[in-house]
């Protein structure tokens, strides 16, 4: 087997109706904006991203012996988002993702959505992110927030993986978190030796593409934010969830995530129902439709504020 | 050399699911997809049918009823993960024991989830196999084009799709490279320490970079020498015809039919 499934790629049935469809709108709304935000550069952009794309999939079939016959190899999140700027790299992930969803069954369709969330929108906002912060700085410096920002970009799309499948129903909190976690801490050394190895070998050979790279054209400071205040929610939430598992549960009822059915763990207009479509089936969408909306609007005022600001 | 056969998943055929529309075949995927998830836990008869509708789906495409089982079992390793939904709800009791510092109770409605879960996404990934069978993949493309995708995001999978076969025969050969300057004497450690072996990887990652990005600068040229405008062209133009519609709709009353009927049922 030459491309390894990571147990990042979830498949269909995994995750509930609500949590599927409620990924696939956060992700088509930051989708759509990175088409815009990417669409009116120079059309000699569309076939690098489309190799770029294809060298993010053969890159992943590079791996290294680790220990006992596993192997680390690369997600690449980070190092597309540093190298061809955080919209690019968000694109180039997503044909990633939907190619190995749609020809290998790695991954579902239903829930590419949140798929394409946690290993591309996800990794390449922290990646970027985090490398922007050494802006200017040494060459080492820099190397050493890629490396910190691609182990945080693994670590965030297993956290997200995580609370997906619990908020669906599909696992336990308590087990699936710290199991997630602590897998991928590992796996995200790997992915962070990696993108540092590599982007030193680029700065060693090429200066010139990080330069390009570096350009404020393709994504400015405020970057440092948006993958900053990612990493914090992954850095304060992931020892809080694993080490109180309870607690974010309270915090999840209390914030009406988490209605009291066992049936459905979303309820959030239970009341609304369709008489021969039953509690789960179309009532959830409506109900969740709602949520997304709320959700949607949301993140589309911010990002615009956002785009109006860089 | 090109690997083919070692991405591509199209099956040659002449059966009348092979000429579909893939449009069609696009939208019943997800719409089947979509149903499997609508099913309440423990529907059986629900999922029975389902599966009934893709074994007979597996003869149309002239593949043998047993095609897609035997390529289902992709999904199974996440499997896992649902394991724990056993213990995550309330309900009547089955079994408890201690494993670590956890108590874990199995319960009838957490046993249930489980198995729901596991078929559903056996059944959708069966469904989803079908279509790759049966469907070349640059129309499947085509056909998320015609879905409205974003077209900048559709020339993107279309080019990935075109340079996987070329750059994974590049990395074919780095790999290649690496095993043969990796030389192991019988009883002797070979290869330095995993972070040595970690930064040679990195390497072989950079150099695939390069080689890629400059690939890319020679491909935009040649497509620029024959007239590229900023988007690709098909010959093939996939308008649906009447009997593409009639198949579309009837799928979807079928769907909505078993949907309806399994609550009636249950």
């Amino acid at each position: 087997m030459l491309f390894s499934p990571t147990p990042l790629h979830i498949p269909d049935g995994f995750l509930s109706l609500f949590v599927s469809i409620l990924f696939w709108v956060i992700t088509l709304i930051t989708l759509s904006i990175a088409v815009r935000r990417t669409e009116n550069i120079d059309e000699k952009q569309v076939p690098l991203m489309g190799v770029m794309a294809a060298f993010i999939f053969a890159a992943q079939m590079i791996n290294f012996p680790v220990a006992g016959g596993t192997s680390g190899h690369l997600l690449g999140g980070a190092l597309a988002a540093i190298m061809l700027g955080p919209w690019a790299g968000m694109l180039v992930m997503t044909a990633v993702v939907a190619v190995q969803g749609l020809l290998f069954q790695d991954g579902g369709l239903l829930v590419m959505g949140a798929n394409i969330f946690n290993m591309g929108l996800l990794t390449a906002a922290i990646g970027f992110g985090l490398y922007k912060v050494a802006d200017g700085r040494k060459r080492t410096l820099k190397l050493g927030a890629a490396g910190i920002g691609a182990w945080l970009s693994v670590m965030a799309g297993a956290l997200f993986t995580a609370l997906q499948l619990w908020l669906s129903g599909t696992a336990r909190l308590d087990i699936v978190l710290p199991a997630m976690l602590g897998v991928h801490a590992l796996i995200g050394v790997g992915e962070a030796l990696i993108t540092v190895a590599a982007l030193a070998f680029i700065f060693n050979t090429r200066p010139d593409l990080i330069e390009d790279a570096e350009s404020p054209a393709r994504g400015g400071r405020g970057w440092v934010f948006v993958g900053g205040l990612i990493s914090l929610v992954v850095v304060f939430l992931s020892p809080f969830a694993s080490a109180n598992p309870d607690g974010l549960e309270r915090v999840a009822i209390n914030m009406g995530f988490i209605g009291q059915g066992a049936d459905s763990p979303f309820s959030l207009l239970s009341d609304y129902t369709l008489p021969f479509l039953g509690e789960t089936g179309l009532s959830t969408i409506l109900a969740g439709l709602a949520g997304i909306l709320v959700v949607g609007a949301l993140i589309y005022f911010l990002a615009r504020g956002r785009v109006k600001t860089a | 050399m090109i690997h083919n056969n070692l991405f591509d998943r199209y099956l040659v055929g002449e059966s009348p699911l092979h000429r579909l529309s893939p449009i069609v075949k696009v939208v019943l995927t997800i719409l089947f997809i979509l149903s499997n998830a609508l099913l309440p836990d423990g529907h059986w008869l629900g999922f029975g049918i389902s599966w009934l509708v893709i074994l007979l789906l597996n003869l149309i495409g002239e593949l043998g009823w047993s095609f897609t089982l035997k390529r289902s079992f992709i999904a199974l390793p996440f499997a896992l993960a649902a394991i724990t939904a056993i213990f995550a709800l309330p309900g009547e009791t089955l079994a408890s024991f201690d494993f670590l510092s956890l108590h874990l109770v199995a319960t009838d409605v957490g046993l249930l989830r489980f198995f729901s879960i596991v078929i559903r996404s056996w059944l959708s990934v069966q469904v989803a196999i079908l279509l790759v069978t049966t469907t070349q993949f640059p129309d499947l493309i085509h056909a998320l084009e015609h879905l409205r995708l974003p077209r900048l995001l559709v020339t993107v999978i279309a080019f990935l799709y075109r340079y996987i076969f070329v750059l994974s025969d590049e990395v074919l050969r780095l790999l290649r490279a690496r095993q043969a300057r990796s030389a192991s004497l019988p009883n002797l450690r070979s290869g330095g320490s995993v972070l040595w072996r970690a930064r040679i990887a990195g390497n072989m990652v950079g150099q695939l970079f390069l080689r890629s990005y400059e690939r890319s600068d020679r491909i935009y040229n040649a497509m620029l020498a024959r007239g590229y405008q900023g988007h690709l062209r098909t010959l093939n133009r996939h308008t649906m015809h009447s009997r593409d519609w009639l198949i579309l709709i009837s799928g979807i009353a079928l769907l909505l039919i078993l949907q309806i009927f399994t609550r009636l049922i249950g």
